[in-house]
């Protein structure tokens, strides 16, 4: 069987989940992926996403003090001290935060180093001390998802379904805390209670996530999923929606992948680090949304501002070709590149392009080496120059600006006036009785009636 | 400027002579051959290798610490973190590439990360619209991944230990040493004296500008100083100490001291070069008391440094002078203390004017029941009573209790005060008549003399808006 059959392989009993030990894993980091990206969200909105990472690496100094009260790896003594050192070091944070003058950058900065440095003393001193028993903490600080076993599954299934039970119920809440905590606390709610409510959810989630995917890599089960998310949506209730999916994606796939992909050496009995992968394919997500999401994502916001830049461009030409064409009197009178009069061989370039783009637009006709405007062009620029000298009688009369300041003004404006706007600018001249009708003559000398003779 | 450009050239070239020969010259385990004992602590015998690791530790943690001052100023204080974390894929990168593991190309693979995470994050932020925390979040977790899957990948022949690079192996530093001038110096030793240097003369050369970028950068810009090349500068800076650092200190203990002595010192003073200065003597001292500690439990040095500048950054924020959270907690003491206390004065000057009139010149004296009601209860209640009562200027009387002369005097002060402002009030404020109280009963501790004076010229009245004399000054 080559190495091609024998992954096909895997993956049939993958998805088929025949083997029940990669069953059971793949359901837990599933369900891990989906409770913590759902938390998570709230977290990243929030902006504590990496409280997270400090809660994750104070839960190494917890399992130490577990492993020495009880004396033996115990999974759920180890949990219980995880969760009390977590509690601590996000409680650390946010009195470091309200009680002094540091941040909460630093704040969590602190944690992390200080906690984590208590954590590998303790370690070390277990591992001097005694049977040197430490296997078991090192696979908390770099995760070893292949050793889950069903209860732990069991454990991580419970944790997420209260989690996401209280999300649930408390969702209207969380909603308002993250977005107005000034206005859940008028409403009389107990918005302390709730942050500290919020933060236990968060601080139980990474501790038994701690195990799966490992300390450093915990954060990212929170914060990527989320973050991907929100570039899909403004609604609150779809991200959340959103995350989880993402989050229980990761999961799935990353686990397998870890489980597919066969290990860089054959005989090498440890294949791929889940965790890594899980994290590596959220943050695959995280790409693709961040390249391809609609209205946020990289490639519509560079469409949108494409589509900016040509209308601008459009209407510049028309602009300038209105003033040259008003200079001689008719509109209608045929007109060259050269009498736009552009400065560089650059802008002759680019005034080239636009030429094309507007020809091809319908606005601009040629005719043997000269171009004319079109009668739907001769409306457009007409309305071009109607919205910039609008906007410039108006900062005269309005605002005070003398009248040979008020083109650059205008030139930046002018694009982005919406017809709303203009109706109300209409609306104050015709008040102020400077209504032009028609388009009016610029209320400054012309710098083309100027500069050409 | 021309000055400046020397001295950060000879900067430049200092650091790169000493780095190079550092590095061509033979490296090697070298055992002293006979530990010579400096002195003797508590019994322990303190030896070359003792000054030496805690010598390393000092430069690491004096590089990182001033560093983090600006870090703590410019609430970056988490991109330590990410760089250090993101530290692994490039070490994984320099050894798939140059298949060795040399010390340089480990050290430009983790600086190229490094950069790349803070740069990479910035540009989340600003292309991709993440909150910058998140922005951190995802990359640097994202980075980590993939060095722990490519040190998977290249572990099939190497020993590339991902703990080693999490907490360093500062122990080990005097086993591998250079020679200068005939010395035999430990690498990272040398190393991290060259980074230090380098960090201190880059803050000397650019202070003006990092002062005003961390301050007021709007002011910066306005004068010229590109606020995105100091924050970028700062940003390359921070990633090649936190790598040149990482090897022999791990990278937890520079997470810990980019941040724990610059949010140390900036709790003990406002000043930016007293800051560095604080922040400088924290690090050093957390490095020698974190080793004696680690040796004495016989634990890990740089775990041991973290967790003493977390401790120490504790005893800040609970003791500093000004920005402590205890001295804050007495001086609110001691507000409300001397607020009671001018309440009761003011409780009792009221019973006086009450209860006195010309045919029976002695006030009746108030139960203590009757004056703990009106004032705040409780043990600072009960402290203002004592302390009124040993300065005199109240005393018991028929089993209660009466305010002296001398209490009636400084109750005087305090009543004026209260209705002056409640004239001003009324005078200049439509505030009805039942609405005036609770105001100047807020203000009446803190009208200084001078404010009374310009309220008594504001007003000429005799008696408050509900007909009471105002006290007379002095």
């Amino acid at each position: 069987m080559d190495d091609r059959e024998q992954m096909l392989d895997q993956l049939i009993r993958l998805l088929t989940l025949q083997d029940a030990n990669t069953r059971v894993v793949l359901i837990g980091t599933t369900i891990l992926g989906v409770a913590s990206a759902v938390i998570g969200a709230f977290a990243v909105l929030r902006k504590q996403a990496l409280v997270g990472d400090a809660v994750a690496h104070a839960a190494l100094p917890g399992i130490c003090v577990a492993f020495w009260i009880v004396g033996d790896r115990n999974f759920a003594a180890f949990m219980a001290g995880a969760l009390a050192f977590g509690l601590v070091a996000a409680w650390f944070v946010a009195v470091v935060k309200s009680a002094t003058r540091i941040k909460e950058d630093a704040a969590i900065g602190l944690a992390i180093g200080g906690f984590f440095g208590l954590g590998i003393v303790f370690s070390r001193v277990i591992q001097n001390d005694a049977s040197g028993n430490r296997a078991g903490l090192d696979s908390f600080i770099f995760g070893k998802a292949a050793s889950m076993v069903a209860d732990d599954a069991r454990l991580i299934a419970i944790v997420a379904g209260v989690v996401l039970a209280t999300v649930g119920l408390l969702y209207k809440e969380f909603k308002v805390l993250s977005f107005d905590r000034a206005f859940a606390e008028s409403q009389g709610w107990p918005a302390l209670w709730l942050d500290l409510g919020l933060m236990f959810l968060i601080c139980v989630c990474t501790v038994v996530g701690l195990p799966a995917v490992g300390v450093v890599l915990m954060v990212s089960l929170l914060v990527i999923p989320p973050a991907a998310a929100r570039f899909w949506t403004e609604k609150l209730g779809t991200m959340v929606v959103l995350s989880g999916v993402f989050g229980g994606l990761s999961g799935m796939v990353g686990t397998a992948l870890s489980a597919t992909i066969p290990a860089p050496v054959s005989g090498l009995t440890r294949g791929w680090p889940t965790g890594p992968l899980i994290t590596l394919t959220a943050a695959g997500i995280f790409m693709i949304s961040m390249i391809a999401a609609p209205s946020r994502g990289l490639i519509a916001g560079a469409a949108r501002r494409a589509g900016l830049r040509r209308r601008v461009g459009r209407q510049n030409l028309l602009r300038r070709v209105y003033e040259v064409l008003e200079a001689r009197g008719d509109l209608s009178r045929p007109w060259t590149a050269p009498d736009l009069a552009p400065f560089s061989e650059r802008e002759r370039k680019s005034l080239r392009d636009e030429i094309g783009r507007a020809s091809r637009a319908g606005l601009i006709a040629s005719t043997g080496g000269a171009y004319v405007l079109s009668a739907r062009g001769q409306q457009a620029a007409a309305r071009v120059v109607r919205t910039h000298r609008l906007w410039e009688i108006y900062l005269i009369t309005h605002a005070g600006i003398a009248a040979d300041h008020v083109d650059r003004d205008a030139d930046e404006i002018e694009h982005v006036l919406s017809s709303e706007i203009v109706a109300e600018l209409e609306a104050r001249l015709a008040e102020a009785g400077r209504l032009p009708i028609g388009t009016p003559p610029s209320p400054h000398p012309s710098p083309i009636a100027t500069t050409t003779p | 400027m021309m000055k400046r450009l020397c001295i950060l050239s000879l900067l430049i070239f200092a650091a790169i002579w000493l780095g190079g020969s550092a590095d061509a010259s033979q490296a090697g385990l070298i055992a002293v051959s006979e530990p010579r004992v400096w002195f003797t602590v508590g019994g322990y015998q303190v030896r070359d290798d003792d000054l030496w690791v805690a010598g390393t530790a000092v430069l690491c943690c004096v590089a990182c610490g001033v560093l983090g001052c600006f870090l703590v100023l410019r609430r970056m204080s988490l991109l330590g973190d990410a760089i250090s974390h993101a530290i692994l894929p490039g070490l994984a990168l320099a050894f798939l590439v140059t298949q060795s593991r040399a010390p340089l190309p480990m050290l430009a693979g983790a600086m190229v990360v490094g950069i790349a995470t803070a740069y990479l994050s910035a540009g989340l932020n600003r292309w991709g619209r993440v909150s910058e925390d998140s922005a951190m979040g995802v990359v640097f977790t994202s980075l980590f991944a993939i060095g722990v899957v490519m040190i998977t990948w290249v572990a099939r022949d190497v020993d590339l230990d991902p703990g080693c690079v999490l907490y360093g192996l500062i122990e080990f530093t005097p086993f591998d040493t250079v020679t200068i001038a005939g010395r035999e110096i430990p690498r990272a030793f040398v190393w991290l004296a060259v980074v230090l240097a380098v960090n201190v003369g880059l803050i000397t050369v650019f202070f003006k500008e990092l002062k005003l970028v961390c301050f007021d950068p709007g002011l910066a810009a306005t004068m010229g100083i590109s606020v995105a090349l100091v924050h970028y500068g700062l940003m390359t800076t921070v990633a090649a100490t936190a790598v040149a650092s990482f090897e022999s200190v791990g990278s937890i203990l520079v997470v810990a001291m980019l941040v724990a002595p610059g949010a140390t010192a900036h709790l003990l003073t406002d000043r930016l070069s007293r800051m560095l200065w604080i922040a400088g003597v924290v690090a050093a001292l957390c490095a020698i008391g974190g080793y004696a500690l680690a040796v004495w439990i016989n634990t890990s040095v740089a775990g041991m440094i973290a967790t003493v500048s977390l401790g120490v950054f504790i005893a800040a924020a609970l003791l500093s002078p000004r920005h402590g959270i205890l001295a804050r907690r007495a001086r609110q003491l001691a507000l409300a203390l001397r607020i009671t206390e001018e309440d009761a004065l003011c409780v009792l000057y009221r019973w006086h004017e009450r209860t006195t009139s010309l045919d029976r010149p002695g006030a009746r004296p108030i139960a203590p029941e009757e004056l703990a009601a009106s004032i705040r209860s409780g043990w600072l209640g009960r402290v203002a009573v004592w302390r009124l009562a040993r300065q005199g200027f109240i005393e018991s009387r028929e089993g209660g209790l009466v305010a002296t002369a001398s209490g009636l005097a400084q109750a005087a002060k305090l009543v004026r005060g209260h209705r002056l402002w409640e004239s001003f009030l009324a005078k200049h404020l439509p505030l009805p008549a039942d609405h005036l109280h609770a105001a100047a009963h807020r203000a009446e501790h803190f009208l200084t003399p001078t404010i009374q004076a310009g309220l008594d010229a504001e007003l000429p009245v005799q008696t408050d808006p509900h007909g009471r004399p105002i006290p007379p000054a002095g």
